[in-house]
């Protein structure tokens, strides 16, 4: 690195509050990018990331203060100006862009006119001046009809076209460093691979430096020059993003690499192949608005679905979002009812069934949810939020706290955690007393819904492993619902992939990843990021 | 920082809590205070306020003693606005929780009701039952509480909207509790901070309410209260201003004190929505 650094953070300390479970967000942080670099600032949940890319916008909660330490940008100490100063840097020298593309536009503004504010906040050009400027960035970032999309409101875009429009607007005033929050995060794999190519062509083109900060390993491989490992605010490895993944270091960085689980799927296990315990045929769900006029729209979020899963056996129902991959989970469940087809769990057809008569059958088939934050009533005991089932089909309350404090053991907590709130326990921890909720019941059938997708990597890995663990021990089938290609190569024994409210193609998960016969697998395969530098070990 | 802790930082809370304690401690003192029935002729009619040691307050067109008739009223008052105000929950949290959780076609029965109320002021609907009803204690309570269910009803069903699609009543769905235990022990104990928050709101509102019906003389005839003695003594404003003005003050004070301390629950309990916080 010869050039001078666009940014140079020397020894950044930022205090939390008091209360706060650790005295720094991020301790004595040293970062340098050059320009037209890209550096990846990757850490856990908490790890102080995104408070350090605040602390280059000016944007820190009032609650975290800098108490040391310089942040250089072009040689100027931003931590010294004031706000008149640093409302100027912002957008003329740097552009920011976040993870939520929807709630980061204003819903009813035109979105032309939201790039053409950016320039006139700055009191660049006229109205037309600045209308065509706004055209041209559209242009560059590469959306389609960029005349007639400038006149768009964010709600008629995608979700990709959103961060397109989003990145223009970070771009409006070419700044020299570009600050990128997780802005891939809350897209689709696809999408996000045509994202990160923007951006790598975006810095290239204009020798932007790039502070790029996020959780995924898979997107640091795919584009950093140069990465920063954080681990509770500091920094435990720094360097070229070869060295890093090639041949870390830093025990922590091993750790995480480790963790993520690789693409290439496991030799497949032997199973027994025996009589499917849960089949679907021909399901078929339809969402339809009720208007009050005319027809309201119609969208077909699953049709003629079927699959079967038999014990002991993982089936990945993998898409991405709007695929209708949810909605079949949570039809099996009938927590969703379907309009089409047939559900039985061995012989038994529940979509036969009245809600009233399902009942005592449903504790045949459990769900884990996604949120590990929502699905526990902050209001209960974690003793009572398991117990909760088996008291509800008849089981003594003694015997079923009895039982939840065994359940706890088995998902590898301490009986001890049966009298706490869930707000006392961590992402992880809160996971596995989801999958305690739902073993309290001893079902035949697991129903997994994104289970692992809100979890850090680390921590994804050790919920695998004991979903993983409990499958073999238990004999469930488990019904496996993800977008995570990578999490469904290491835990499913077959997968089916929808897309639009269809099952296109299903198979064994290695015949799968190493043929995928339908274009839309094979598009998905190919836009897994860091497919390229992250082998497996 | 815990409830109690955020309580105690707002300040005007804590003056709002002390007001009412007093207020209640006037209530339950009162007949102490006071044995003698409000009602009674007890002086001179317009002895003036802080003349004598007997009549502090002074003595209205009739010779009643006006801090026997204040005091009684508190009695009546913070009775009434508590009544009127669980009888409009009683009405409010079951029909809201039942719109948000069902959905569909008992939601828009329930709200079209809902709006049937909400579209009739509420203050002469209150003055039509009462005087379609006779006057007494029991009316006006049912008609406070009639009058003011729909704001609560819609509260509660927004609320209940929203937690119906957590993941933990779906859970507790898929583990087979029944639609009542899922209303009643996973929804609706998540309901209750603001509903503390209306209903501390709704007290002082009913307040108001029963005073202005008993100004226009549809009080309870057995029974003093602030409105009423501001009704009887409007007509002497001029000449005996402390008739009407000592319940005017006391009306007042109740409804500042319950709102301020509405405000400090509010803080109190949604931490988040709090004004001047990051």
């Amino acid at each position: 690195m010869s050039q001078r650094p666009v940014l140079d953070i020397r020894g950044l300390t930022l205090a939390l509050p008091a209360l706060a479970d650790r005295p720094y967000a991020v301790s004595g942080l040293d970062l340098a990018i050059a320009p037209g670099e890209l550096l990846c600032v990757v850490g856990e949940s908490g790890s102080g990331k995104s408070m350090a890319a605040h602390a280059v916008m000016g944007l820190l909660p009032r609650a975290v203060k800098p108490v040391a330490g310089q942040v250089l940008l072009n040689g100027r100490d931003l931590l010294a100006l004031d706000d008149a100063a640093m409302r100027d840097v912002r957008g003329r020298e740097v552009g920011m862009i976040f993870q939520e593309p929807m709630t980061s536009l204003n819903p009813v503004m035109r979105v032309g006119d939201q790039i053409a504010e950016t320039l006139e906040a700055h009191r660049i050009g006229d109205g037309a001046s600045r209308m065509r400027r706004a055209v041209e960035l559209m242009t560059e970032v590469g959306l389609p009809d960029p005349a007639r999309m400038a006149r768009a409101f964010p709600h008629q875009l995608s979700g990709g076209q959103r961060q397109r429009v989003m990145i223009a607007m970070a771009l409006a005033l070419q700044p020299k460093l570009l600050i990128a929050d997780e802005p891939t995060t809350a897209l689709d794999v696809t999408t996000q691979a045509q994202i990160l190519k923007l951006v790598d062509a975006l810095r290239r083109d204009h020798g932007t430096a790039v502070l790029f900060i996020t959780h995924d390993f898979g997107v640091v491989a795919e584009i950093a020059d140069r990465i920063a490992v954080l681990q509770h605010g500091v920094v435990v490895e720094q360097g070229p993003a070869d060295a890093v993944l090639g041949d870390p270091r830093h025990d922590y960085t091993r750790r995480l690499l480790a963790a993520v689980p690789s693409l290439t799927p496991p030799p497949p296990r032997p199973r027994a192949e025996g009589e499917p315990v849960l089949s679907v045929k021909g399901l078929g769900k339809i969402y339809q608005r009720r208007s009050l006029f005319g027809a309201g729209r119609v969208v077909q979020a699953a049709s003629d679905v079927s699959f079967s899963i038999a014990r002991g056996e993982t089936l990945g129902l993998v898409g991405e979002s709007g695929s209708g991959k949810s909605t079949v989970g949570r039809c099996c469940l009938r927590l969703i009812e379907p309009d089409a087809g047939e559900i039985r769990i061995d012989e038994l057809d529940i979509t036969a069934l009245s809600a009233r008569a399902f009942r005592p059958h449903r504790k045949r088939i459990q769900m884990v949810f996604q949120d590990p934050f929502a699905s526990l009533n902050p209001r209960r005991t974690v003793g009572r939020i398991i117990a909760e089932g088996p008291v509800a089909q008849g089981v003594e309350p003694k015997a079923a706290l009895e039982r939840a404090r065994e359940l706890l053991a088995l998902v590898g907590l301490t009986p001890g955690a049966i009298d706490r709130y869930p707000h006392e326990f961590s992402g992880g921890q809160r996971q596995r007393i989801g999958i305690a909720r739902a073993l309290a019941l001893d079902p035949e059938i697991l129903v997994a819904d994104e289970a692992v997708s809100a979890l850090d990597v680390s921590v994804q890995a050790q919920i695998l492993d004991l979903i993983q663990d409990l499958k073999k021990r238990l004999g469930l089938a488990i019904l496996f619902v993800t977008h995570d290609l990578r999490v469904a190569a290491q835990i499913c024994d077959r997968i089916a992939v929808m897309q639009r409210g269809e099952i296109v193609e299903m198979g064994d998960t290695a015949t799968l990843f190493a043929a995928p016969k339908h274009p839309y697998t094979q598009q998905l395969l190919a836009a897994v990021p860091g497919a390229r530098r992250l082998k497996a070990p | 920082m815990g409830f109690m802790s955020r309580f105690a930082a707002n300040k005007g809370a804590l003056v709002g809590l002390v007001l009412l304690i007093a207020l209640l401690a006037f209530a339950v003192l009162g007949p102490w205070l006071y044995p003698t029935s409000p009602w009674r002729m007890v002086a001179r009619p317009f002895t003036a306020p802080f003349v004598t040691d007997r009549f502090l307050l002074g003595t209205d067109t009739l010779g009643r003693d006006v801090a026997a008739g204040l005091v009684h009223g508190t009695r009546i008052s913070i009775l009434i606005g508590f009544v009127s105000t669980l009888v409009a929950l009683l009405i409010g949290v079951p029909l809201g929780a039942l719109a948000g959780y069902f959905g569909g076609w008992i939601d828009d029965a329930l709200m079209r009701i809902t709006e049937f109320f909400q579209t009739i002021p509420s203050f002469a609907l209150a003055i039509v039952l009462v005087a379609v009803l006779q006057p007494s204690i029991y009316s006006i309570v049912l008609a406070i509480g009639i009058v003011s269910w729909p704001p609560v009803a819609r509260l509660v069903r927004g609320e209940v909207l929203s937690l119906r699609t957590r993941e933990y009543v779906q859970a507790a769905i898929t583990v087979g509790q029944s639609t009542l235990r899922i209303i009643f022990s996973q929804v609706l104990p998540n309901t209750v901070a603001p509903i503390i928050v209306m209903a501390s709101l709704m007290v002082a509102s009913a307040i108001l309410l029963e005073s202005s019906l008993s100004f226009l003389g549809l009080g309870d005839p057995n029974l003093m209260t602030w409105g009423y003695m501001v009704g009887a003594g409007r007509t002497r404003l001029m000449d005996a201003w402390w008739i009407s003005f000592f319940p005017g003050v006391a009306i007042f004070l109740t409804v500042l004190a319950l709102n301020l301390v509405g405000e400090g629950l509010n803080d109190a309990l949604n931490p988040r929505l709090s004004r001047g916080r990051e």
